[in-house]
């Protein structure tokens, strides 16, 4: 449909559009593709203080590795610090925190949603107030009853507090998207004689996936790069990718291996765009399907 | 003899097993739980193993070695039991654990087990043993011997001589001829925390928690900081060590003052540009301001063992961190990792710096409850001074000020 | 809905935030109206393996002994919210009665920590969220009008800056608009001026901390718009064609309205984000340049002497200037709430 829209443009018009979303997409991709060429340099060509074009050229990979490219970042990173580990640890916590935050955050932004009562704007409110709390502040408050109960440096306490955090956008989200859902879907189901569970589950969760899927690819980022939380309240075997990235980078007093960590992320990025390339098919043909209806 | 990597892995397998199945005798614990927090950096893992090997079936061994161990270390060790029996830490982190009343005094423990530890490891505070220090580290000189040549200078002993050979240096060539840690978070603060004691002078008046900064010296630092700046890249105020050392490795610099424990990295000739690692030298850190001695300050890593522990738990952790800094633990591979303040220690060309710094009388780095927050207070009021937004004396006046504020809220001033 | 129904489906949720949440914020708001118990200072002897010196140490057993009872520690009311790294009213009161003019006043004024940090922060939330917002938008139509086969690696690439953790991205661009980076010469050249550095000079920081921002939350309000297009009514679109209506006024009375509401969800949140910066003032060590309230409770929190007291309050001032940020929007949406409710 909404190609059919898009048919009518006008040349320029469309010229002008494809100009603009390549321009964006080369700044958006451009140091992207920069740090995957780079991660298989040496240190000294990918953040040369001599000559940027050494990142092109590099001669001191040729020099100390005898090629043009190594994979030393990636051996580096994935065998010899076993950054796997890590990897399978934000897959834990990712899937988990991602499954639960959809499904507290349906459950509560549909009765948001359907409610009408003065309540709910105070409700969404106050989950506002609460997202504008700086996390670190948050964070620095859970350190101490954490290790006085023993559950500091559990995956488990890293996943409910990332939920909890990410508890009002997600409601936010789901609740506008659930306003969009037409009412008359779930009261006439509700009519033939569901409960409220009833019509929220056969009717309502088959239509809502669009948006489901939108608010879980944030809930999924926000878990997949979370540094504040993971970093003060996992411990060492617990680490996931982004905290494990840090440490590669090293201290004040002592140098890291900044490859490592370039090498690191390139990678933890591969999975990613499997993901993208799957969900968005959900996303068009999830939502046009609901739209029809509204 | 010829033996291949895998072999030679191999072997060192099988001997920190053997050691280990040895150590297990040596530590000489017989039950108890150890946690251990600290960094995360070679020299901590080293120490850390080696306490980690101590583990048996009824004594358990953990690690937590991260770069967040300043932020972690206090709460874990206020929770009763706490996470954490023994903490690795350095000069200035074990004065907060001190100030909260988390660490224990060691001296009964000492009299226990631990009539091998050398005296002068010690770190003992009003009479009282609170850390054994295992290391030695301080910010120092750096300087390409080829470049200095080339220049006609001889290497600077004072920081006016270094003003002066940066000028001739930059004469030669060279266009930003100094490099140094100026970056703002906290290391705008410890380079002005260096130049000031260097300078001969005190942070507070004596005995208290008054600030007196704003004098002569204050101001005398300061100039110094700025004339220095003068011959550094411009975007100095973003330089952390790792810039530095990127930079140094480029050939980018003639003289530097960095981390003792990158002098290693500087020298070994990887990611270095041509002839820059062979003409490093690592040497002590200049005096300042007419003084006899480095202007830099001297810091330790040691390790402490936890209050809120049973005495069990304790004996077990003080006789792992001891197994963890026993002479064994160095070897060809380790005895590079740091400036080991550990008996058997053969000092490498790369801890020079910081053994001449050492040997000149530099100060330690202040251990004073509140200095942290002159710490943090110096590092975010100076840049506009470096900048040339506002005089010396208004800079040093706004340190004082952000400090009065903060001292207050800690309860240290009225 | 009925109240108990509505009860049991928001109850996970609710419960999730009240623990982890709310009652953090009440020790927060409780922390900042409570310091530290007054030290006790005592002079000893301190030696370490570099040799001994005089020095004080806190005396753990007489602090202790005047905090006995007060495990919050000492009440001072608002006196953290106003002293000097904070609110600073008697310093305001000094420098009003002595400066020598607004010009002075306002130099004096921005030189306080709080002040001079808000000051960045507005700047970079005023011009951060609209720029994000319409650079979204315009990229949400752009691929919503290119063939399906390639929306997919359109969307991948477009959400990249966001994707990228900031940790290394921040550290990779950073180093990029560096006088001898990609960027930087890039930069150099279409200025003609050899010597520019971005990192030296404090305007061009701005300029580049919100050029960052700009880039790395776009692709936030991309996604948001993108999935909203899908959602726009073709009947009614189809209809304003055969009514003879131009293109533009189509986006103009059909799908910009149909937008709405996810616009003031954006609004919200990113002026929400985006007046908590610090993120990139840390990675791209812009701390010489440009502080903002989140950087001062980054740092109380970080340093070795923690500032908690001074971080809570920060927090609170924080949450109450996005409270009054989002006043505006707030009003709007009640009356829309009220609206919908009769």
């Amino acid at each position: 449909m909404t190609s059919s829209v898009a048919g009518h443009r006008s040349l320029p018009l469309q010229a002008l559009l494809a100009g603009f979303l390549i321009l964006w997409i080369v700044v958006a991709a451009f140091p992207f593709f920069w740090t995957l060429w780079g991660s298989f340099k040496v240190e000294g060509d990918f953040f040369s203080r001599a000559d940027w074009a050494n990142a092109l050229t590099g001669p001191m990979t040729r020099a100390e590795t005898g090629g043009a490219f190594t994979g030393q970042g990636y051996y580096g990173a994935w065998i010899t610090n076993e950054f796997w580990r890590a990897g399978l640890n934000t897959l834990i916590v990712v899937v988990s925190v991602v499954t639960i935050s959809l499904a507290f955050g349906t459950l509560g932004g549909y009765a948001l949603a359907r409610s009408g009562h003065r309540y709910v704007f105070w409700i969404l409110m106050i989950a506002l107030v609460f997202r504008a709390m700086p996390h670190l502040t948050l964070v620095s408050g859970y350190l101490l009853p954490f290790f006085q109960w023993n559950l500091w440096g559990h995956l488990p306490t890293a996943i409910i507090v990332l939920v909890a955090i990410n508890q009002p956008f997600t409601l936010w989200m789901l609740t506008s998207f659930f306003q969009n859902i037409p009412k008359d879907l779930d009261e006439s189901a509700m009519v033939d004689g569901c409960s409220r569970f009833q019509a929220f589950r056969l009717v309502i969760i088959p239509v809502m996936w669009p948006g489901v899927i939108t608010t879980g690819l944030f809930s999924f980022l926000l878990a997949y790069n979370d540094f504040a939380v993971t970093a003060m309240l996992l411990d060492q075997q617990n680490q996931t990718m982004i905290p494990r990235i840090a440490s590669f980078l090293g201290t004040t007093q002592t140098k890291g291996n900044v490859m490592f960590a370039v090498s690191a992320v390139v990678s933890a990025t591969a999975p990613l765009f499997l993901l993208v390339m799957v969900f968005q098919r959900q996303i068009v043909s999830g939502l046009t399907a609901g739209a029809v209806k509204g | 003899m010829t033996m291949s990597i895998r072999g030679l892995a191999l072997s060192a397998l099988w001997g920190t097993t053997a050691l280990a199945g040895a150590a297990n005798a040596d530590c000489g614990i017989a039950a108890g739980k150890v946690s251990i927090i600290g960094n995360d950096f070679p020299a901590v893992h080293t120490v850390a193993d080696a306490a980690a090997a101590c583990g048996t079936g009824t004594v358990g061994v953990k690690t937590n070695l991260t770069k967040d161990h300043e932020k972690l270390n206090a709460p874990g060790m206020t929770a009763n039991p706490a996470e954490y029996s023994a903490a690795i830490i350095s000069s200035s982190s074990l004065v907060t654990l001190m100030s909260a009343g988390l660490v224990r005094p060691l001296d009964d423990l000492i009299a226990a087990h631990g009539a091998d530890i050398p005296r002068n490891q010690m770190v003992t505070i009003d009479g009282k043993v609170m850390a054994v220090a295992f290391m030695a580290n301080a910010q120092h000189m750096f300087y390409r011997k080829d470049l200095l040549d080339a220049a006609g200078v001889a290497p600077p002993k004072t920081y006016e001589e270094l003003l002066a050979a940066a000028g001739k240096v930059r004469d030669g060539g060279t266009a930003s001829p100094f490099c140094s840690t100026y970056g703002v978070g906290w290391n705008l603060g410890q380079e002005f925390v260096n130049m000031y004691l260097g300078m001969g002078g005190a942070f507070f008046k004596p005995g208290t928690a008054e600030p007196a900064i704003n004098n002569e010296k204050g101001v005398a630092a300061l100039e110094m900081m700025k004339a220095l700046s003068g011959y550094m890249n411009p975007d100095f105020l973003t330089f952390d060590s790792n810039a530095v050392t990127a930079e140094w490795e480029a050939g980018n610099c003639a003289i530097a003052t960095l981390w003792g424990s990158r002098a290693g990295v500087l020298m070994d000739g990887k990611e270095s540009a041509p002839g820059v690692a062979e003409n490093t030298m690592a040497v002590a850190t200049p005096s300042a301001g007419g003084s006899s001695f480095p202007a830099t300050t001297l810091w330790w890593d040691g390790w402490s063992i936890a209050t809120n522990v049973s005495d069990e738990d304790a004996a077990a952790s003080f006789l792992a961190m001891k197994a963890g800094i026993a002479p064994s633990i160095l070897t060809p591979d380790t005895m590079g990792q740091a400036v080991w303040m550990i008996e058997g220690y053969q000092p490498t060309p790369a801890a020079q710096g910081v053994a001449e710094s050492i040997a000149g009388g530099a100060p330690s780095y202040p251990m004073e409850p509140y200095m942290g927050a002159m710490h943090m207070a110096a590092d975010g009021n100076i840049a506009d001074f470096l900048t040339g937004k506002e005089d010396a004396a208004t800079a040093l006046a706004d340190i004082e000020a952000a400090y009065t504020a903060a001292a207050k809220e800690g309860g240290f001033l009225k | 809905m009925k109240h108990k129904t509505f009860l049991w489906f928001i109850l996970p949720s609710a419960v999730a935030m009240l623990l982890f949440i709310a009652l953090p914020v009440v020790s927060v708001l409780l922390q900042s109206v409570f310091a530290p118990h007054e030290q006790v200072i005592r002079e000893v002897e301190k030696c370490d393996v570099f040799g001994c010196k005089k020095s004080t140490t806190v005396d753990v057993e007489a602090t202790a002994a005047l905090s006995e009872g007060a495990p919050l520690g000492r009440f001072v009311g608002t006196a953290i919210y106003t002293d000097r790294n904070h609110l600073a009213l008697s310093e305001i009161g000094a420098i009003w009665s002595s400066s020598k003019g607004p010009g002075d006043f306002l130099d004096q004024i921005f030189n306080l920590p709080f002040y001079g940090a808000l000051a960045f922060t507005l700047t970079y939330t005023a011009l951060v969220t609209p720029f994000a917002i319409l650079l979204g938008f315009c990229i949400a139509l752009a691929v919503n009008a290119i063939p399906r086969l390639l929306r997919g690696p359109a969307i991948f690439f477009s959400l990249l800056p966001m994707i990228v953790t900031p940790l290394v991205g921040a550290l990779i661009l950073f180093w990029m608009v560096d006088a001898r980076g990609i960027l930087g010469v890039a930069l150099q050249s279409l200025a003609g001026d050899p010597d520019l550095s971005v990192k030296a000079s404090t305007p061009l920081m701005w300029a580049m901390l919100i050029v960052y921002g700009v880039w790395s939350s776009c692709p936030f309000a991309f996604v948001v718009y993108y999935a909203g297009l899908q959602t726009v009514p073709q009947d009614t679109l189809e209809s304003a064609m055969i009514d003879g209506a131009t293109r533009w006024q189509r986006l103009r009375y059909v799908i910009i309205p149909h937008l709405l509401p996810l616009t003031t969800f954006l609004v919200l949140i990113k002026i929400m984000d985006n007046f908590r910066v610090f993120e990139p003032i840390v990675s791209f060590n812009g701390g010489a340049h440009a502080q903002s309230l989140s950087y001062f409770i980054y740092a109380d929190l970080t340093a070795t002497n923690k500032l908690l007291s001074s971080a809570a309050a920060t927090s609170v001032l924080t949450i109450l200037g996005v409270i009054v940020l989002l006043s505006p929007v707030i009003v709007r949406t009640r009356r829309s709430f009220a609206r919908a409710a009769s």
